[in-house]
């Protein structure tokens, strides 16, 4: 579950530039959330809150249990953990193989060597990359690289999975194979907060979506289309 | 501690050192940088070391044979004799009391002239011409004064055939070797200091590019939920290997030396510096030597790994969105 209770969120002494003003939202477990708004209306900054790369200026969050007031410095990788991110420019390590990137993300919570050896190869065929699991990121297309960045944040399987633009660098075949993995993870029963600007993707899914424009959620419905 | 945390931490402590130790090699032009200069501000602390002792040695080789030498008239009854040797022992500045007879003057006489038919033939001639002497060791050679005063009254002074030897008089001297083995330490002491602060400077500049060029991965890892020490773990464990190979080469440094200076001059000393007994010094102690490089080298390591990723890895998040605007900028 997460939990926003009037969170704004503001760089620099001016309150009136808020980059998030006064957010509240809620989702259930299990639940597939798609975030829409142009660029600036302040998306990056609400994934930024939940994954405590920034702190809220005010305002409460909770995450799967975990209130973040009083949440110290040294529990935040704790947090980081429990919740899966994915970033549009996908962040993987480019000397590192699929796998060594997939295992990367068990190998710095301590996971032993014969079960990452289990658990990376089946994480791989969930988002259809098993047969590359030895080439380099360079060697992958944008599509395959984004699937490897899905396959690292679900490998320890999160309550949560985070996606911040996943398809904003990809053709639409691609966009769609990357969706489609969200999609499967979210059947398994992990809740999957999307943004994208993709408004065919929005239209097709039909799930929830939340509109966010200048800092502030204008709409929130389910089943809903593309609308900015 | 379940059973499952200690498998996990002891993993986690695996990687660490493995990570760190994959790090020395894919810097290594900086790697060994930070490792020569380490190098030479070690082998500068076991030569420090190392001359400390060999100068003290000296020094208390030269006082060891100062003595005091007491001529007494061949007319001094034993009781006078024993009286003064007594009234000598119980001086505070005194280390020993030796008594020779004239008889054993005499063989001591022989056997130092043994090879001067002349001088031999000049005592054996008459009678035993040596006075019987008493022999007394000063504590410390440059205080002899109180020594001095109990010889130099009128009922004592009686007793003396000859004037006293202070061997003796050497003060000006062991005070000139004093002050410039002082001012030798002082230098290489100075010099320790100053090699140490650089050492850590440049292994701390090491840690400041090291992690600028890993500034992409130590996102990442922060991002994944890497915990602050498997980020700084990896950067200490490779500044101790630092600390590890140059205290294995500064002993080796030192020994080679030794061995050049064995072979190539043959000499014995260099000036004020023993340095058959430095050789013997580092030979005799080499364990303890090889125990103190390596705890020197892996704690200026540390410390300054410890500082720089302190430093230039901000973990707080008070600071975290400073770093974030930052980053966007170098990135």
């Amino acid at each position: 579950m997460i939990l926003l209770d009037r969170v704004s969120k503001v760089y620099g002494k001016d309150s009136e530039d808020a980059a998030i003003s006064r957010v509240s939202l809620h989702v259930e477990p299990k639940e597939f959330v798609i975030v829409v708004g142009q660029s600036g209306a302040g998306k990056s900054t609400l994934f930024k809150l939940l994954t405590r790369e920034e702190k809220p200026t005010s305002g409460k969050i909770i995450v799967g249990g975990i209130d973040y007031e009083n949440l110290k410095d040294k529990d935040i990788p704790n947090l980081r953990r429990k919740i899966g991110v994915v970033f549009q420019d996908f962040k993987l390590l480019p000397n590192k193989t699929v796998f060594e990137n997939v295992a990367f993300a068990l190998e710095i919570v301590g996971v032993s060597n014969r079960e990452i050896k289990h658990t990376v190869p089946k994480v791989l065929s969930i988002v259809g990359l098993k047969s590359k699991e030895s080439r380099y990121p360079r060697e992958l297309s944008g599509g395959e690289r984004q699937r490897v960045a899905i396959a690292r944040a679900i490998v320890r399987q999160p309550k949560i999975l985070i996606a911040d633009e996943p398809t904003g660098n990809l053709d639409p075949k691609h966009a769609w194979d990357v969706i489609r993995v969200l999609e499967r993870i979210n059947k398994f029963g992990t809740t999957v907060l999307l943004t994208t600007h993709n408004q065919d993707i929005v239209n097709k899914l039909r799930r929830r979506v939340i509109t966010i424009s200048d800092g502030k959620i204008v709409s929130d419905k389910a089943n809903a289309s593309y609308e900015v | 501690m379940g059973k499952q945390t200690r498998g996990r931490r002891s993993t986690t402590l695996g990687r660490i050192f493995k990570t760190g130790f994959v790090n020395f090699f894919r810097n290594i032009s900086l790697s060994v940088a930070a490792t020569a200069v380490m190098v030479v501000t070690l082998t500068i602390v076991l030569f420090f070391v190392i001359a400390n002792a060999t100068f003290n040695h000296s020094i208390e080789e030269i006082n060891n044979k100062i003595v005091v030498s007491v001529y007494l008239k061949d007319n001094v009854s034993p009781d006078k004799k024993d009286a003064l040797i007594n009234k000598l022992q119980g001086l505070d500045n005194v280390k020993s009391v030796k008594y020779v007879s004239k008889s054993d003057a005499l063989i001591q006489y022989r056997a130092d002239n043994k090879d001067n038919l002349e001088l031999l033939q000049a005592v054996s001639q008459t009678d035993n011409p040596l006075p019987a002497t008493i022999q007394v060791k000063p504590k410390d050679p440059t205080r002899n004064e109180e020594i001095k005063a109990i010889l130099e009254t009128p009922d004592i002074k009686a007793l003396q055939s000859d004037e006293t030897s202070y061997s003796g008089d050497r003060k000006e001297a062991i005070d000139k070797i004093s002050n410039a083995t002082s001012f030798f330490k002082k230098a290489v002491l100075v010099s320790v200091i100053v090699f140490t602060v650089i050492s850590m400077l440049i292994i701390f500049n090491t840690i400041q590019m090291a992690i600028f060029n890993r500034r992409d991965e130590l996102r990442i890892m922060r991002l994944l939920g890497a915990s602050t020490w498997f980020i700084r773990g990896p950067f200490i464990v490779e500044t101790m290997f630092y600390g590890i190979v140059s205290a294995i080469l500064s002993i080796i440094i030192c020994n080679s030396l030794f061995l050049i200076q064995d072979q190539a001059f043959n000499s014995s000393s260099l000036g004020l510096l023993d340095l058959t007994y430095a050789n013997q010094y580092f030979i005799d102690h080499f364990y303890i030597f090889l125990g103190m490089q390596f705890l020197l080298g892996i704690f200026i390591g540390a410390v300054s790994a410890l500082i720089a990723t302190k430093r230039f890895l901000r973990f707080s998040q008070k600071k975290s969105h400073v770093l974030w605007r930052r980053r966007q900028q170098t990135l």
